[in-house]
């Protein structure tokens, strides 16, 4: 294995039930540096990054971290992975009983034995770096959809992980938001030497924060590398997910017809 | 011919698996306990939700019960002069059968439907995911509480329906039907011996078990099969939670009284 790639990935195939929605997946996670996975809905992405954090059971000798086989991790190796690991998800997965507060120190609780008070106070210390201090007692229900997600990223953080996973940190938020959530994750790139997995669909956020970029689509990989890389990637598909571009469409009479009625549904 | 079979075998498959994934549930339930988090304070909130809130319900339902059972066990006793045998008739019924049953099936319909409604709201939000991602154990942090809860209040319940209905049915058959009142209690004080207060014991705990085990499994599994989470999922988990929950009540309600009597 090669010094400097945390997570190897190597022939990943998967499932749901019979249908195939990964196809020979082949990439490297490198260490300290920020990794983005982009493509369009449905191209796999999500199913790849539960794979990755061990959601998702992989077969032997296709997920390697740090030496290890994913694959062949027992239960205890599985939690001591999981130790290393932050995740933030789509909506922030918050519990909607408690507050921000208690929200965040939950791993904290759970796995440490530090008294309550210097809880507290790294609780508060995540919650600004996120910029949600005023919001400490707050319960997910009572705060926007941004705000939770910000809240997410702090629990993700609070045992200061190895890897940070993120998925979809900038959807459904402001520019500005998201621009500061860009901004979060580079500086714990910097200063914490963290490795961070993203998965996203925005390219701008992407080409912001990306040390290392894949692109997918229908469950395969069409580019992998640096960002200058994939800018000048000749992959068809590659471009059009670049430039934005719809799916094309001839102006004609029976292609408009096939539009109306074709396709599955009765 | 081929695709009726391999479609029969497809569904076979899938029962066996559902049965074996329900079946690693409760042991993964009870291997809850000895491992952290251990939520103390949750499982006294449980406690309170399914077991002190349903006290007005569960409290109703027994007193027309017994109410109901004065008037049908006067009109059926009177026929061979027997009436004076009402309190014996009312308390083995209740302690024996309707005390252990209907205070299950009440806490299905109130506690059950929402253990299995709350789970499933977490599975569709990934709030299990997240749970499972920090390392935390998600059955030892939400359904072997609610388990425990569950095997607490139920008998206790079962015990407060035996006397709220066995209460409703003296004051029917004394104050409206003119039993006697000594009479009454001393037919009862005859009758009941602990045999039978050990059969409804056995029984509410079967069915605090099975509550707790069919809802929480159905709401922790919400949408997993198909790989779609959404409301839809949830309406289906709870519904089906609650159906299959009462079923399972009361067959295992034959299976214990053949065995016990």
């Amino acid at each position: 294995m090669s010094t400097g790639n945390l997570i190897e990935i190597r022939g990943l195939d998967s499932f749901y039930n019979s249908r195939q929605v990964l196809f020979d997946i082949n990439f490297a996670i490198p260490k300290h540096q920020i990794t983005v996975i982009m493509g369009v809905s449905g191209s796999g992405k999500t199913t790849l990054f539960r794979h990755l954090i061990g959601l998702k059971k992989t077969g032997p000798n296709k997920i390697v971290v740090d030496g290890e086989d994913m694959g062949s991790f027992s239960e205890t190796g599985l939690i001591k992975y999981r130790r290393r690991i932050g995740v933030m998800f789509q909506g922030g997965a918050l519990f909607n009983s408690m507050t921000l507060a208690e929200n965040i120190a939950i791993p904290l609780k759970v796995h440490t034995r530090l008294a309550e008070e210097t809880i507290r106070i790294m609780t508060v210390m995540k919650l600004n770096l996120v910029g949600l201090a005023d919001f400490c007692d707050y319960v997910p229900s009572q705060i926007s959809g941004g705000m939770k997600k910000r809240a997410g990223l702090a629990r993700a953080l609070i045992m200061d992980p190895e890897i940070l996973f993120v998925d979809e940190p900038s959807s459904g938020l402001d520019p500005i938001t998201a621009a500061g959530l860009d901004r979060l994750i580079l500086e714990l790139r910097k200063t914490l030497g963290m490795t961070a997995v993203v998965v996203t669909h925005e390219l701008e956020s992407a080409f912001e924060i990306a040390d290392r970029m894949v692109v997918m689509d229908q469950g395969k990989i069409i580019a992998v590398g640096s960002p200058e890389e994939i800018r000048n990637s000749t992959d068809a598909r590659a471009r059009q997910f670049l430039n934005r571009e719809a799916d094309p469409h001839s102006g004609d009479l029976d292609s408009y017809y096939q539009r109306l009625f074709g396709g599955n549904c009765r | 011919m081929v695709s009726l079979i391999q479609s029969f075998g497809a569904y076979a498959l899938r029962q066996v698996f559902s049965a074996g994934r329900m079946g690693l549930f409760f042991f993964y339930a009870v291997r809850g306990i000895f491992l952290p988090p251990r939520k103390f304070w949750f499982t006294v909130k449980q406690i309170q939700f399914i077991g002190s809130k349903s006290l007005v319900v569960i409290g109703f339902t027994a007193a027309f019960t017994g109410m109901v059972l004065a008037l049908q066990g006067y009109h059926t006793l009177s026929k061979f002069g027997a009436e004076g045998w009402l309190g014996s008739a009312i308390a083995l019924s209740l302690i024996r059968e309707l005390g252990p049953v209907l205070s299950a099936l009440m806490v299905t319909g109130r506690a059950g439907s929402a253990m299995a409604a709350e789970i499933g709201i977490m599975r569709i939000e990934e709030q299990i995911d997240a749970l499972e991602c920090m390392a935390i154990d998600p059955f030892s942090y939400l359904v072997t509480p609610r388990f425990i809860a569950s095997i607490i209040a139920l008998p206790l319940l079962t015990a407060f329906n035996d006397v709220i209905g066995i209460l409703g049915g003296y004051v029917i058959g004394t104050g409206l039907l003119g039993v006697n009142a000594g009479a009454f209690w001393d037919g009862l004080t005859s009758s009941v011996d602990w045999n039978d207060l050990y059969m409804g014991f056995v029984k509410s705990a079967c069915f605090s078990v099975l509550i707790a085990w069919v809802c929480t499994y159905k709401g922790f599994y919400a949408g997993v099969e198909e790989d779609h989470y959404g409301p839809e999922q949830v309406g289906r988990a709870t519904t089906e939670a609650v159906v299959i929950s009462s079923i399972a009540v009361l067959i295992s309600d034959y299976m214990i009284t053949s065995i016990m009597l």
